[in-house]
């Protein structure tokens, strides 16, 4: 039997997507030298919502990347599946920039530890702050986020899938028994 | 879909959802060569012996570029520097290489098949840089990237590949290439040049330039092999050059919008006029730009990984 449980619905995402982007604003005073990279996939649809209200709150055009950490994983030398990966697009300079990077799930933090591996190889960001929708716990490595949708204390036998409109066709967070999941977190 | 296989040493052995894995991987790492620090991490630790007893400019840059880019460690021996010129045989070179461990050999050889006897003696993958006139996959594969890039597909397109089709390694493993993904594909040459039976790989076969390229959307150049014909296969060079060179007034046979490939080196007036290889038909150097994207997405396909 699978146990699931929607934690978060479309208009959950959605007002904590509004807070994020006020304490984006809140926390680097406005938008100079701002710009956000989405971790792929998930983090890719929640950087461009994230811009398109900062668009709407300050009226300014954020530059926007796209970022696979795939070639920067460290565990591709441990495991024999190779990955598909898809593009990395940054078509603006991070010299200096405040860089927000978005992802869908903090989990072990060994994603957003390849992440800024993979930023620092496109230049020297004056500094870079995370946003996630959802924190599940269980850290690896000495990570936190700046920006937090929801903190959500969950099981290691667990899964927490966030589903996205643009790639799910539904907006929402549901955390389930990890028996036949395959969901990466 | 994950590419199974131990060595890549011809198209005629890979299946359309392979090719399609290692172009998809390829377009990703398009856009590694065009940071500004053009190096990831991937393959730290892993060594790629690039083993050359050919000439090349091309393939082994770009193999030695390509290991690079994904930090694996790259060392290239050609035959004229190596112990070859002291009598060793292949099988003791590649016994040798086998015992110093790396992950990975790249091959050029003038024998067909030599790239095959490597990959059954060794535990190392093998990769195919060129075996005589019998099979360079991986100019193949980065010339269906380079027309999957250009059109947006391979599939329905109608290819001429003009010139030593006998001869040719490029020609052979376009063909395996092109006719799986379903393109259309007319060769053309002087009849010593067409082999007898390649209307058997399902091509088209033409004696005249100007029929193999009438509406075609892709012609394929290659170049004449001085190295690899016994003498008398054709007058002249000059002759050749009359009948079976590109140039602006019998291109216009083709669609408008052809695009003019070729795996280079380029013999410039012999069988390409100067003004088509560096005109707006021409794609030849994305060809070479795309070659070293398609030799990443091999090596990590291959050694990627335990």
């Amino acid at each position: 039997m699978e146990q699931k449980k929607v934690v978060m619905d479309a208009d959950g995402i959605d007002r904590s997507l509004t807070r994020i982007a006020y304490e984006i604003l809140e926390k680097n005073k406005g938008t100079d030298e701002l710009c956000l990279v989405g971790i792929r996939t998930g983090g890719v649809f929640l950087a461009e919502r994230l811009k398109k209200k900062l668009t709407k709150i300050e009226g300014v055009d954020l530059p926007i990347g796209i970022l696979d950490i795939t070639l920067y994983r460290d565990d591709l030398r441990l495991t024999n599946k190779k990955p598909l990966f898809g593009k990395t697009d940054i078509p603006f300079s991070l010299d200096n920039k405040k860089v927000v990077l978005v992802d869908d799930v903090l989990f072990t933090g060994r994603t957003i530890r390849a992440a800024m591996d993979a930023l620092i190889d496109f230049g020297r960001p004056k500094l870079i702050q995370l946003a996630v929708l959802i924190d599940r716990g269980h850290r690896e490595l000495p990570i936190r986020a700046d920006f937090v949708g929801k903190n959500l204390p969950s099981s290691l036998w667990e899964s927490v899938v966030v589903k996205l409109m643009e790639k799910n066709g539904v907006d929402e967070v549901v955390i389930q028994d990890d028996n036949q999941s395959t969901e990466h977190t | 879909m994950k590419l199974t296989k131990k060595d890549i040493l011809g198209i005629k052995d890979l299946s359309v959802d392979e090719i399609n894995l290692i172009l998809d991987t390829a377009e990703s790492f398009i856009e590694v060569s065009t940071r500004e620090i053009k190096k990831v991490p991937t393959l730290r630790g892993k060594t790629v012996v690039n083993l050359f007893f050919e000439a090349s400019t091309r393939t082994r840059t770009s193999f030695e570029i390509a290991g690079k880019r994904l930090s694996a460690d790259t060392i290239n021996i050609s035959a004229t520097t190596s112990s070859v010129v002291k009598g060793e045989t292949l099988i003791d070179t590649a016994r040798n290489l086998e015992a110093m461990n790396p992950d990975a050999i790249v091959i050029r050889h003038s024998a067909a098949g030599a790239p095959h006897m490597l990959a059954r003696m060794v535990k190392q993958s093998i990769i195919n840089a060129g075996d005589g006139a019998h099979e360079h996959p991986t100019q193949a594969l980065l010339d269906m990237m380079t027309i999957r890039e250009k059109k947006g597909k391979v599939s329905g397109l109608k290819v001429a590949i003009v010139g030593d089709i006998a001869h040719s390694r490029v020609a052979r493993s376009n063909i395996y290439g092109l006719t799986k993904m379903g393109a259309h594909v007319i060769v053309a040459g002087p009849a010593m040049m067409i082999p007898k039976d390649v209307g058997r790989m399902g091509v088209a076969v033409h004696n005249s330039l100007e029929e193999a390229i009438k509406d075609v959307d892709i012609i394929m150049m290659l170049r004449i092999q001085l190295e690899r014909q016994q003498q008398n296969i054709f007058p002249s060079l000059r002759e050749y050059s009359r009948y079976f060179c590109l140039n602006r007034h019998n291109i216009k046979l083709a669609k408008e919008d052809v695009l003019v490939m070729h795996p280079g080196p380029i013999n410039r007036g012999i069988e390409i006029a100067p003004d088509i290889a560096d005109g707006p038909y021409s794609i030849i150097l994305d060809q070479v730009t795309n070659g070293v994207a398609v030799r990443m997405a091999l090596l990590y396909l291959l050694i990627g990984g335990q």
